[in-house]
């Protein structure tokens, strides 16, 4: 099987990002990999700069890893999470502004034909309701 | 005061501010924002506190960078991203404790620097910059601390009457009016807190 685009989902609610996650595997199947994180260090809403850093190398891809995120914090703290992985990585990891389930769907759909990573990006950011 | 003596301080007195003030800060963002401001600050400095004893035998500069990246990994909201990027970029302008206001308003400056490149943002958007950038021009014109706390006071009421654009305040347009920001709030009790200690010193 050759490499595909991964995807991470991030939202301040860990059954949102589950829950999107399932539905990417179900619709899209298994050949992508999707990691779920969300919630703040102490389990409530929010998001944990280390466990998006952990969801990013649990599905790594040479290929690139595609995030999606809900609100506010969710990005700034991906933001981050990019930053600190750094180097060569860091490029290879794009941060999606697309709705995060149905673009976590788009963009698993148009990795799994395997599709480089800005166009996973574009295909989720085009999603129109 | 030398400079274990004085991270101390400063650790002690930002963390009592903000659990003195957390109750504050979440209801002043339930009003405007998500509603996790004051308990995403108080764990972020709860977990600057537990690390007292390892920052007070670092230079300032490395005891910022320590603090900064405590708060990225702890707080769990934007507000860690934006107050450790804040802190870790003071800390990278600063190896050891500012000699001069001069070197006090460039570390300063470094660490806001940052802020607007992790928020992308700038003044008048109703954040924490509204209170970080007016202040830092006090101090880079060499005002004295009761210039520094009235810029303070006089910044955070200004953001009473600013629109947001940036989170979940910007969804509420015309309805984020009559309420001062959150993030503005608390980046005044720390410099307030800073102000108390540096008056110490």
């Amino acid at each position: 099987m050759s490499e595909t685009v991964s995807i991470v989902i991030v939202s301040h609610s860990p059954e949102v990002a589950s829950g999107a996650a399932d539905m990417v595997r179900q619709m899209v199947g298994e050949e992508v990999r999707v990691a779920a994180c969300g919630g703040n260090p102490e389990g409530g809403l929010g998001t944990d700069v280390g466990k998006i850093m952990e969801a990013i190398e649990s599905v790594w891809s040479d290929k690139g890893v595609a995030i999606l995120v809900d609100l506010g914090g969710a990005e700034t703290n991906s933001e981050m999470a990019i930053e600190m992985i750094g180097g060569a990585r860091a490029e290879k990891i794009a941060l999606c502004n697309a709705p995060v389930v149905e673009g976590a769907v788009m963009a698993a759909t148009e990795a799994a034909g395997g599709s480089d990573l800005q166009t996973v990006k574009a295909t989720a950011e085009d999603f129109q309701s | 005061m030398d400079d274990a003596t004085l991270i101390r301080a400063l650790v002690t007195a930002c963390c009592a501010t903000i659990e003195e003030h957390a109750g504050e800060l979440t209801k002043l963002d339930q009003a405007i924002g998500d509603g996790d401001h004051g308990l995403n600050m108080s764990r972020g400095f709860k977990a600057i506190a537990a690390e007292t004893d390892a920052l007070a035998a670092m230079t300032l500069g490395d005891a910022l960078k320590k603090a900064g990246m405590t708060l990225v990994m702890k707080v769990g909201g934007a507000s860690g991203p934006l107050y450790g990027s804040l802190l870790m970029d003071m800390g990278k302008s600063a190896s050891t404790a500012p000699a001069n206001e001069a070197e006090v308003a460039e570390m300063f400056r470094a660490g806001i620097d940052a802020v607007k490149k992790r928020g992308k943002s700038d003044v008048g958007a109703k954040t924490m910059l509204d209170v970080l950038v007016p202040v830092a021009e006090t101090v880079s014109e060499g005002g004295d601390l009761e210039a520094v706390r009235a810029r303070t006071d006089e910044a955070l009421e200004a953001t009473r009457d600013m629109l947001a654009i940036k989170g979940r305040a910007a969804f509420l347009g015309e309805r984020s009016l009559g309420h001062i920001d959150p993030g503005a709030r608390s980046s005044a009790l720390l410099i307030h807190a800073v102000c108390n200690v540096l008056e110490a010193s």
